[in-house]
């Protein structure tokens, strides 16, 4: 799978991002494993070192397993002083999982993360690649259960 | 070219798809087919129409006549009231109650004059609308100079924070003679409360790609990267489209219209760092590294990308390069102050009746903006603060309102005019409680490659913390001005040296708050 997507960059060290995120996105568990980095680390002749301190750097990576399901809740200002907390308690509740956790049936993952852009809606969301926003205590727990339900 | 009666504008963005736009555009042109008006009624699918928390919203020409919060249920009242009987319908409009109706002001747009009215997914919409003109313009009837000198003239300013003069930035690459230099645009906005660049990107993409060219070919790059945040899907999505449409038109390639001149652009993806946004550490992400900002000098207009001549403007500011190049210097200038010429794009936010982004001119006061443009403060609600500029901005009270939002006018808080967020805040929220979630934002995104920010900012995280709780004194208030005093002299970047402008505009003009908090 490393080779599959490697071979399709040039092996230099600028497409290190681009290879950390495909290889992300496709494993099931949505993380960058310690095999991978060694693969990546061969393939683009630099130090495994250098691709944790990439890989740490960036909110977007993991180097833990994943869940199906990868809820970033935005804590920046204005979806704060819009009740970003209480929606993350209310998370908390919903999947039984702390921050940074992911829920024993491997489904869902929750993390936080810096203001995405659209604090129009705030508080806002985003799950996988899905931005929801304008959230309520009640909308939250419709969104997980129509996403618990689509297995 | 087929006429038609009445045109029906969508607002494609991520709040539309959210609310289920996809769905809707079909139903409602089945309902239109089944009253046979798909002759009279055109439909656009556009990009952000400057209202939105709004669900599905349309703006129907040439009544402009607003609607949001759609619902597909409001369909057949809609067609057959309005597009078949001419009778808008009121319960629908944008604000039924007040009638306020959102002011578009397309008069005074430079760099939204498309967004909304043109399919921001059709190249042949934007050269319709005159679209590439400054393009063809800069690359055949101009010499790199000239372009650079009628930029100087515009005077326009970088709408990345700094506001430094653009065209004086091209003139440290220009003269350069390098086998290879760069354009590099930052697109990675990370300001919390800020999505000008976003809009921009959804609206209107091919302006930004304009501009990039026009840029190249002042400096003589031939390779531009767009740095765009992963979050960003849309707006990647519709600046690949509209790459490759520009790539099967000839307007870049190998030697453009004959000219001899080469243009490549692509996107490069990032992968979630604030600090990223600092023109030098984005150029180490650009190079797969850690995005640690570098020292400057040399500056990047003379060693930059792989250590070759760089130039990393800002989305905003290129944007308006292809109206400066087309229209000229003079025209530009009719915008704004003599200081500060142009117009500035705002996203507007928090307690307003109609949160949005708007563009205007330099120099408008805040008080206008949110009074005009937003319809004041939301019902039931009372203004306290504004907070300008996301993170790194600064907080303002009613009696500063008035002051004049443009680089000159703001002086020592110019940095919070880039990135055009304006936070409103109601009489109930807590001024401790918003500099807490500053300061935590700022203890998470220092990148800690240099000591002032990577401590100071944890230290002021634990005060405001402290303070918060109830368990601070107001020597830990004193405390925390002189961290970030120490913060502003003595950090690598900007970035440690933003906290500061929080923290005293907020001591500055709400120390009751901090007085009181402290005693408890």
């Amino acid at each position: 799978m490393y080779q599959e997507i490697c071979s399709k960059y040039a092996p230099t060290k600028d497409n290190l991002i681009y290879i950390l995120h495909e290889i992300q996105d496709t494993h099931p568990q949505h993380y960058i494993s310690e095999e991978a980095v060694d693969y990546i680390a061969q393939y683009l002749n630099i130090h495994a070192n250098h691709i944790y301190g990439v890989l740490t750097f960036y909110t977007m990576y993991s180097t833990k397993p994943r869940g199906k399901n990868i809820i970033r809740l935005c804590e920046s200002p204005p979806c704060y002083i819009k009740g970003s907390e209480n929606i993350l308690r209310k998370l908390h509740i919903l999947l039984g999982v702390e921050t940074g956790e992911t829920t024993k049936d491997g489904e869902f993952t929750l993390e936080l993360c810096a203001c995405l852009g659209v604090c129009g809606n705030a508080p806002v969301m985003m799950i996988n690649d899905d931005v929801y926003g304008d959230l309520t205590e009640e909308r939250v727990e419709e969104i997980i259960t129509k996403i618990r339900g689509r297995k | 070219m087929k006429f038609y009666r009445s045109h029906i504008l969508i607002g494609i963005s991520e709040t539309s798809l959210n609310a289920g736009v996809q769905a809707f555009i079909p139903t409602l042109r089945q309902e239109l087919a089944k009253h046979e008006l798909t002759e009279e009624i055109n439909i656009l699918e556009t990009g952000p129409l400057g209202f939105f928390g709004k669900g599905i919203c349309v703006t129907v020409y040439p009544e402009n006549i607003s609607y949001s919060d759609l619902k597909l249920e409001d369909i057949p009242e809609l067609v057959s009231e309005h597009f078949l009987k001419g009778r808008p319908v009121s319960r629908l409009l944008f604000d039924s109650a007040t009638k306020f109706q959102p002011k578009f002001n397309y008069e005074s747009r430079i760099v939204l004059r498309n967004s909304g009215i043109i399919d921001p997914e059709s190249i042949d919409e934007y050269i319709g609308a005159g679209g590439y003109e400054a393009w063809e313009k800069a690359l055949t009837q101009m010499q790199p100079a000239e372009i650079i000198n009628e930029v100087k003239a515009s005077g326009l300013r970088g709408r990345g924070g700094a506001g430094f003069p653009t065209g004086v930035k091209w003139t440290f690459t220009a003269p350069i003679d390098a086998p290879q230099k760069y354009i590099v645009v930052n697109a990675d906005e990370g300001e919390p409360g800020t999505f000008k660049d976003r809009l921009i990107m959804e609206g209107d993409p091919h302006q930004l790609l304009e501009g990039i060219m026009i840029a190249a070919r002042a400096v003589g790059a031939t390779k531009a990267w767009i740095y765009i945040r992963g979050e960003y899907k849309l707006c990647i999505e519709r600046l690949r489209l509209a790459i490759k449409q520009c790539k099967d038109y000839g307007i870049i390639g190998e030697n453009i219209f004959g000219s001899g001149f080469d243009l490549d652009i692509d996107l490069k993806i990032g992968a979630g760092a604030y600090v990223c946004g600092e023109e030098t550490a984005l150029i180490e992400s650009l190079e797969g590294n850690r995005g640690n900002p570098r020292w400057k000098p040399p500056f990047p207009g003379v060693k930059g990308l792989w250590q070759c001549p760089t130039v990393v403007n800002n989305v905003e500011t290129l944007a308006n390069v292809p109206y400066i190049i087309q229209k000229g210097a003079e025209a530009f200038k009719q915008h704004g102050t003599p200081e500060c010429s142009g117009t500035k794009v705002y996203t507007i936010l928090g307690d307003v009746a109609h949160p949005g982004l708007c563009e205007i001119d330099m120099g408008t006061t805040l008080r206008t903006i949110i009074n005009e443009y937003a319809g004041g403060m939301k019902k039931g609600f009372k203004f306290k603060a504004a907070l300008v500029g996301g993170a790194a901005g600064v907080i303002l009270p009613d009696r500063l309102l008035d002051v004049k939002m443009d680089f000159a006018s703001l002086n020592q808080y110019a940095a919070v005019l880039g990135s055009g967020a304006i936070l409103v805040m109601n009489e109930h929220q807590s001024i401790v409680d918003i500099l807490w979630s500053i300061l935590r934002f700022f203890r998470h995104e220092s990148c800690g490659k240099c000591a002032p920010c990577r401590n100071g900012s944890q230290m002021l995280y634990q005060l405001i913390s402290k303070i918060k709780k109830g368990e601070g004194t107001m020597d830990d208030v004193e405390q925390m001005q002189i961290i970030a005093e120490t913060m502003f002299n003595t950090s690598f970047c900007a970035l440690g040296q933003s906290p500061i402008m929080a923290i005293r505009s907020a001591i500055e003009n709400f120390k009751d708050e901090f007085i009181a908090i402290t005693k408890k």
